[in-house]
């Protein structure tokens, strides 16, 4: 399992576009791609549920990769996290 | 005939006949179905269509308005895949039996909710959204032809209000004007019909949109009014000021995204003049090539209490952002005289365009001042920023500026915050400053000339005065002399030098201007273009 954490700077957290953006890269592997928050987790293959989470500037977020390409799943979220949260 | 009041959205002109668009829903009935597989399968395949017709909208959209406003549409995709949504609606079909149309309006509902819910004004906008997608799929799925928004002629578009996903899906060449019942000056039409100078009521006060389809309407923008069944003589009025609009117009569409550059290869910067978050956008329209002056007395205006840091903040950014790299000169709080507010508790005075007013205040209430100096050092990351500052006397008044500046910079290092000084210039509104305008150009990065302060200045004419309206000769030989003298003193220091103030849009002085050494002018949004006529036309030598 991968796992990868990061603090959002971007000012108005993880809206629509960004979450929809995760989603549609977590698609791209057949690992299993969890978003953490606090005490809640979804799969990041799930715009609405990511975006419900209500995450803003300075949360604190994990993503978890579980499965076959787990490596190259973890590093392209992160890429992608990092470039527009 | 009728008239209605609305706010205006975008200003201009239209005639022609009403195209009423329904967008209140007709309940969606529950029958029970035999066939789950087939009902599946309608399912998907509606959602396949409507995936199908997102992307075109999202196509459509991007060449009418560009790709970042078009980006809703690539959002509504992204939601139309959800699987939570998807699986709510599979599971209503399979397990409860539902047709698939009261399938998707459940499921749009519970999830609309959901975000209506949250405890985020942002989030709370997006169930919008999710009723948006449903419609779509409800639509397709009852195989509804979307003839609601085909025209066949130029028409008037009234509704309740309109989705994003409608409003992109007219000819907008067909549009004349849109008329909403509901909607603010923020709704998605509004913004469109900014974007496409087409003439926007919003919040108009209809009774009803019954018996109105076909019949022949005038749009008012400048007044806010909507007639129906007009008399002739309103029509006749209308019908002159749409001969001017469709001038305009052809000039907007000659010179859009060309160079403002005169015969002989001088190149002018024909900037915008905002006075909100909101005006960027008809800047943007209108082919601006920056923000010449951004008033940012309306975040003090029009409330009880100091705009916030953070207030201050997200509005400098959020036009930086739209103007991505293009320049943007902020002028700092000019309150007083004409402009009051109340919380500031200023004295009322004899003379208040002598008085207390502008750098004066700001210099005196250093709190109030380092408050939006800190937003603007902190916005500067986000675009191409400058600041100005109003009503400069004296070169001891820069001096003190600059050095409240570096220390709010000096605060925000030692806090650790993100900021850049900006490029730092001064209005050359007093007549004192003309005369000093060599000793100035030493100490700033560029000088903007505000005509409206100097003109009542220079002349000893009040502007709110009436009586002196026939003496106030705004191409007075001292107003002239006074910007050649300035521009004289700017080119020795080499620094840039701009008008800001009406004349600058008085073509008759384009000439002028530019050979005097003007570099830039800002003008509001509608004369950018005309403008730019005029320098094309002109020579620099």
């Amino acid at each position: 399992m991968k796992e990868y954490t990061y603090v959002i700077q971007d000012e108005i957290g993880i809206h629509a576009r960004p979450a929809g953006m995760i989603a549609s890269t977590a698609k791209k592997f057949t690992s299993e791609i969890m978003l953490k928050f606090q005490d809640k987790e979804v799969k990041a293959t799930k715009i609405m549920a990511v975006m419900k989470l209500g995450i803003k500037c300075n949360d604190t977020i994990t993503i978890t990769c579980k499965g076959d390409d787990e490596c190259e799943a973890c590093e392209a979220l992160s890429h992608l996290i990092e470039k527009i949260l | 005939m009728n008239t209605y009041h609305g706010k205006t959205a975008y200003s201009g002109c239209a005639i022609g006949p009403i195209h009423v668009v329904e967008t209140e829903d007709r309940p969606i009935c529950l029958h029970p179905i035999t066939n789950v597989r087939e009902e599946i399968t309608r399912l998907d395949d509606a959602v396949k269509m409507s995936q199908d017709q997102l992307q075109v909208l999202y196509d459509k959209a991007v060449g009418e308005i560009g790709e970042e406003d078009a980006e809703i549409f690539h959002m509504h995709q992204m939601l139309l895949e959800d699987e939570d949504y998807l699986d709510a609606i599979h599971l209503s079909i399979t397990d409860n039996q539902w047709n698939a149309e009261y399938a998707v309006a459940q499921a749009g509902k519970d999830f609309a909710k959901m975000f209506a819910d949250m405890d985020d004004e942002y989030m709370n906008a997006r169930s919008s959204d999710i009723l948006d997608i449903t419609h779509r799929l409800i639509h397709t799925l009852l195989g509804k032809k979307k003839n609601s928004t085909a025209l066949e002629i130029p028409s008037i578009i009234v509704a309740h209000d309109l989705t994003p996903s409608i409003t992109m899906e007219f000819d907008k060449t067909k549009v004349l004007a849109f008329v909403m019942k509901k909607g603010s000056l923020q709704s998605h039409t509004a913004i469109l019909a900014r974007m496409m100078s087409i003439p926007c009521l919003v919040a108009t006060h209809l009774d009803s949109l019954h018996n109105l389809n076909g019949k022949i309407a005038l749009v008012d923008g400048a007044k806010g009014l909507f007639s129906v069944e007009p008399t002739q003589s309103m029509v006749d009025e209308a019908n002159k000021q749409l001969a001017l609009q469709k001038a305009q117009k052809e000039i907007e569409l000659q010179f859009k995204g060309k160079e403002s550059k005169t015969v002989d290869g001088k190149k002018i910067s024909i900037f915008g003049n905002i006075g909100s978050v909101l005006d960027v956008e008809s800047v943007i329209a209108h082919d601006g090539e920056g923000i010449g002056l951004f008033r940012s007395e309306f975040l003090y205006l029009g409330r009880t209490s100091y705009p916030t840091e953070e207030e201050q903040f997200d509005a400098y950014k959020k036009v930086l952002v739209k103007m991505k790299d293009k320049p943007v000169v902020v002028r700092t709080l000019d309150i007083g005289a004409d402009k009051k507010v109340d919380y500031f508790n200023l004295e009322s005075e004899d003379n208040p365009a002598m008085g207390y007013r502008a750098i004066r205040i700001c210099l005196d209430r250093p709190e109030i001042f380092k408050t939006q100096l800190r937003a603007l050092l902190r916005a500067a990351v986000y675009g191409n920023l400058s600041i100005m500052y109003p009503m400069i006397i004296s070169v001891q008044e820069v001096r003190k500026i600059h050095s409240i500046v570096e220390e709010v910079a000096k605060e925000l290092k030692g806090a650790g915050i993100l900021y850049r000084i900006p490029k730092q210039g001064i209005m050359i509104e007093t007549p004192a400053a003309v005369i000093i305008s060599d000793l100035l150009a030493k100490e700033v990065d560029f000088f903007s000339i505000g005509t409206n302060d100097l003109t009542q200045y220079l002349l000893a004419i009040d502007r709110q005065n009436a009586k002196l309206d026939a003496l106030c000769d705004t191409h007075h030989e001292a107003v002239l002399r006074s910007i050649e003298l300035v521009c004289r003193n700017a080119e020795k220091e080499n620094i840039w030098v701009g008008i800001c103030g009406e004349l600058g849009a008085d073509t008759s002085l384009t000439q002028r201007f530019i050979r005097m050494g003007i570099q830039e002018l800002s003008v509001a949004p509608p004369f950018i273009l005309p403008l730019r006529k005029k320098v094309c036309e002109s020579t620099a030598w």
